[in-house]
């Protein structure tokens, strides 16, 4: 019975509650994030590496939703299953001690932004700064979480594909 | 057959509030400000020293992603730029930039935090601190 009242009553607080403290503030990770989710390009022609940048997010399967060419803005997503065989697993467990149905992770959107901008001694350089985040929806249709996607790797295999697709860029491939 | 009628009419009248509710809930929502209109807007607005405009734009999306956004959309020439930050929350911020006077830029910011707009300074404070170091450049109140 108490669940009845407390559920709705955390759902309400949720929309209501404070902005957490450090929500549009700098802090010791945003350094680190920084020089994780840059790279520096030895070339000013901005253009060139929004090109590249573009066909990379479509070799990863992104659709292109906005860009602002003028500012050096692409904005791209995809949508995905988010299905984890451990969260599955979990789910029979429950059900089979007769726990019912329980909402498992079912499909995500993955957003992405990439901003360049000039760097370096009179802009001689092309920084590239690229960040992912992700939306996931359970299989109740909920959103079960919403988080940025902040692994290096993933950061260090992305830019690992653009300076390749730069340098094909380049060579006309 | 007279209870039945009143079942019906009870029916209309139910939904009829129901549709009510709805109309006058976005009604109010749509045009909805806690604060005083001229408050906000002093809360919201900083000016800068300066005149270029894709550059106050650039900075805006480099400080946005300093603070953990991923950019939306962006207009050069509206000089406006919209970003989400999910952390569990969701916040969502839009920036305008426009020509202040002849020397200066006027810089706005208004944001929301899950389902409800932000109408506090210190978010806002918090956000100009960051920009105009990002700036090189001092952040001065409107009046």
């Amino acid at each position: 019975m108490c669940v009845l009242f407390v559920l709705p009553a955390s759902i309400i607080c949720q929309g209501c509650a404070g902005i957490p403290r450090d929500a549009l503030s700098m802090n010791t990770a945003t350094l680190e994030d920084r020089q994780i989710q840059t790279r520096l390009f030895e070339t000013s022609d901005e253009e060139k590496i929004l090109v590249a940048s573009a066909s990379v997010l479509q070799d990863l399967g992104f659709n292109l939703d906005e860009s602002e060419t003028d500012l050096g803005l692409l904005v791209a997503s995809k949508e995905r299953d988010a299905t984890e065989a451990v969260q599955v697993v979990l789910m029979l467990a429950i059900a089979v001690m007769g726990g019912g149905t329980t909402p498992i992770d079912d499909v995500q959107k993955i957003r992405v932004s990439l901003v360049t901008s000039p760097a370096g001694e009179n802009g001689a350089r092309t920084a590239v700064r690229a960040t992912f985040q992700r939306i996931v929806w359970n299989t109740y249709g909920q959103i079960s979480r919403r988080e940025k996607l902040g692994e290096p790797e993933m950061y260090q295999e992305f830019f690992d594909k653009l300076s390749k697709a730069v340098f094909l860029e380049a060579h006309g491939i | 057959m007279n209870r039945t009628l009143k079942v019906i009419a009870a029916l209309y009248f139910f939904s009829g509030g129901l549709c009510l509710c709805g109309c006058e809930s976005s009604k109010a929502q749509v045009l909805a400000v806690q604060e005083s209109q001229v408050k906000l807007r002093s809360m919201q607005s900083r000016v800068f020293d300066t005149t270029d405009k894709a550059k106050t734009l650039r900075t805006t999306m480099a400080t946005l992603q300093d603070l953990g956004f991923v950019i939306d959309k962006a207009d050069d020439v509206l000089g406006s730029v919209s970003a989400t930050k999910l952390d569990r929350y969701a916040v969502r911020i839009t920036i305008n930039v426009r020509p202040y006077g002849e020397t200066q830029m006027l810089v706005r910011a208004n944001a929301q935090y899950n389902l409800k707009a932000i109408e506090d300074p210190e978010p806002y404070q918090q956000f100009y601190a960051a920009f105009e170091k990002a700036m090189f450049l001092t952040a001065h109140s409107i009046d």
